[in-house]
């Protein structure tokens, strides 16, 4: 049972599983239907969110020149953002 | 000379939920359960609501009368074994000498790991970094030589706090800390120990063993090993498992029993998760026993002898059933119940069958459990049921396995695993 606070956003994300087992996010698909792909991954480890509340394998995403975080909440197999 | 941590979560289930409700992190929070089946007691609280007097294993009817706007959260056990798991692989990463102490605590030898990882100091401030960034949750951790000194560092600064016991400050530390402190050392021993005049851990250490052995028995001897730090305890592989020595379930009904009927509906329950656990882990029972709890909390326990070793539903609620009726005279609604099996045995070892039972309607027993198992685990728990079920639903929808109730692992519980100094040859010698 996880909660879902105002700044947790769970997403829809396109995911490529490698053959070593590591899960690569390539696409991100807002709500409104708006998509942006993901350059590059840059870290990627377990962190929490105190502002989403919640914890999972953080993702350091390029989009074009913005950086973002994706979470991983492997608790539950879903994906959330921080809202700001 | 061992470098051991003791890692404690602070308020372990309220600052999980806590985690995953940031507009609650201002309000006094409690985890406690269920109000409307009756289990409600506060099972963990945050530092607010522990300001405004809530204590743990408090009702949750007293919780609020000390603090009227106190937030009540129903547990998550799965979440928190969740987090215990996540943390334990962290600890992991120092050490596979890692022994969990109950959902929120763990010790970790990392004795091996200080010439690569830096001092117990030095590791015990990264885990403590590790579970606050990657988990979201505060621990304290005690370092020392010793498992019992280190359990008394966890605890004695809180939260999010490394505290080390060493030779150097020990005595200063933790000699002058209430006996009672002491594992083990329980209000009883307390009182006990109190009028022996001894009040702190130093006055315990100092005291002379033999006096404490005749007073107290083998227990005085531990305490005053446990109070000198000459513990010697190894802290367990990760993969060890304490031998298991009875299979039970217990629980508090959603309403009193009253009749016969109410009670043989819960002993089934009761004994199908029962039954079903035996089979699981390969073993059957020779002794099956009961303990009950009326509403005004008088309780007793008994047990008998099984007819054969079993490890069968039918047999074992009958069982129960039978030791009910002849010790109880139902003067009063009945609280909560349980069932146990006892010494038990290989379910696969031979087994000597004789005339009076009939063996073969016993395996039909024995096959319909295994099958009504398979159903329950592919289709749903509550897709089949005993007839019996049906004339009570409130009361039979129970799921006794899959509704956790935790029991922690107690230090002695592997009774021969208990290391203590043989003071005359300076040697180990095993204690239990």
């Amino acid at each position: 049972m996880v909660e879902i606070s105002p700044q947790k956003k769970y997403i829809q994300v396109n995911v490529d599983y490698m053959p070593d087992g590591r899960m690569i996010p390539r696409r991100v698909t807002w709500e409104d239907g708006h998509s942006y792909e993901i350059d590059r991954v840059t870290d990627q480890r377990r962190a929490a969110s105190l502002k989403a509340g919640g914890t999972g394998i953080r993702y350091t995403c390029r989009v074009g020149r913005q950086t973002c975080h994706l979470f991983y909440e492997d608790m539950v197999g879903r994906w959330f953002v921080e809202l700001k | 000379m061992r470098t051991i941590l003791h890692i404690d979560m602070n308020s372990c289930y309220a600052n999980i939920e806590l985690l995953y409700r940031p507009e609650l992190r201002d309000r006094p929070v409690a985890v406690g359960g269920d109000p409307e089946q009756r289990h409600g007691i506060v099972l963990a609280k945050n530092q607010l609501a522990k300001r405004a007097g809530v204590k743990t294993a408090m009702a949750l009817w007293e919780a609020r009368q000390a603090c009227p706007d106190i937030v009540f959260l129903p547990p998550d056990y799965p979440k928190y074994l969740y987090f215990s798991r996540i943390a334990g692989e962290i600890y992991g990463e120092y050490t596979d000498l890692r022994e969990p102490f109950g959902i929120d605590e763990c010790w970790a030898d990392v004795s091996d790991s200080t010439s690569v990882r830096g001092d117990g100091l030095r590791i015990a401030e990264e885990i403590r970094r590790r579970i606050r960034a990657e988990l979201g949750v505060t621990v304290s951790i005690g370092v020392s030589w010793n498992k019992i000194f280190a359990k008394l560092g966890s605890d004695y600064k809180k939260p999010d706090a490394v505290t080390v016991i060493s030779r150097e400050n020990y005595r200063s530390v933790v000699w002058p800390l209430p006996a009672s402190d002491l594992l083990y050392v329980g209000p009883a021993m307390t009182r006990k120990l109190r009028g022996l005049g001894i009040r702190t851990i130093g006055e315990l250490a100092a005291a002379d063993p033999v006096l404490l052995t005749g007073v107290f028995g083998k227990i005085g001897l531990v305490l005053h090993v446990f109070a000198n730090g000459e513990d010697l305890t190894p802290v367990n592989n990760e993969f060890y498992e304490t031998p298991v020595k009875s299979i039970g379930n217990s629980t508090t009904t959603p309403r009193d029993l009253v009749t016969e009927e109410d009670v043989r509906i819960t002993l089934y329950i009761l004994a199908e998760s029962v039954a079903e656990r035996l089979k699981d882990n390969g073993f059957k029972g020779r002794m099956i026993g009961i303990s009950v709890r009326d509403s005004e909390l008088w309780g007793f326990t008994r047990q008998c002898r099984a007819e054969r070793p079993t490890d069968i539903s039918t047999e074992i609620a009958e069982t129960a059933f039978r030791l009910f009726r002849d010790n109880y005279s139902c003067e009063r609604p009945i609280r909560s119940i349980g069932v146990r099996a006892g010494d038990l045995v290989d379910a696969n070892a031979p087994d000597q069958t004789d005339l009076f039972h009939d063996e073969i309607l016993r395996d039909k027993l024995r096959r319909t459990d295994i099958a009504v198992g398979d159903i329950r685990r592919r289709f749903g728990f509550y897709t089949i049921q005993r007839g019996l079920m049906y004339c009570d639903p409130q009361l039979s929808h129970v799921n006794a396995r899959e509704d956790h109730i935790i029991h922690p692992h107690g230090y002695f519980e592997d009774g021969n695993r208990v290391f203590m100094p043989d003071r005359s040859a300076g040697q180990y010698i095993k204690h239990g």
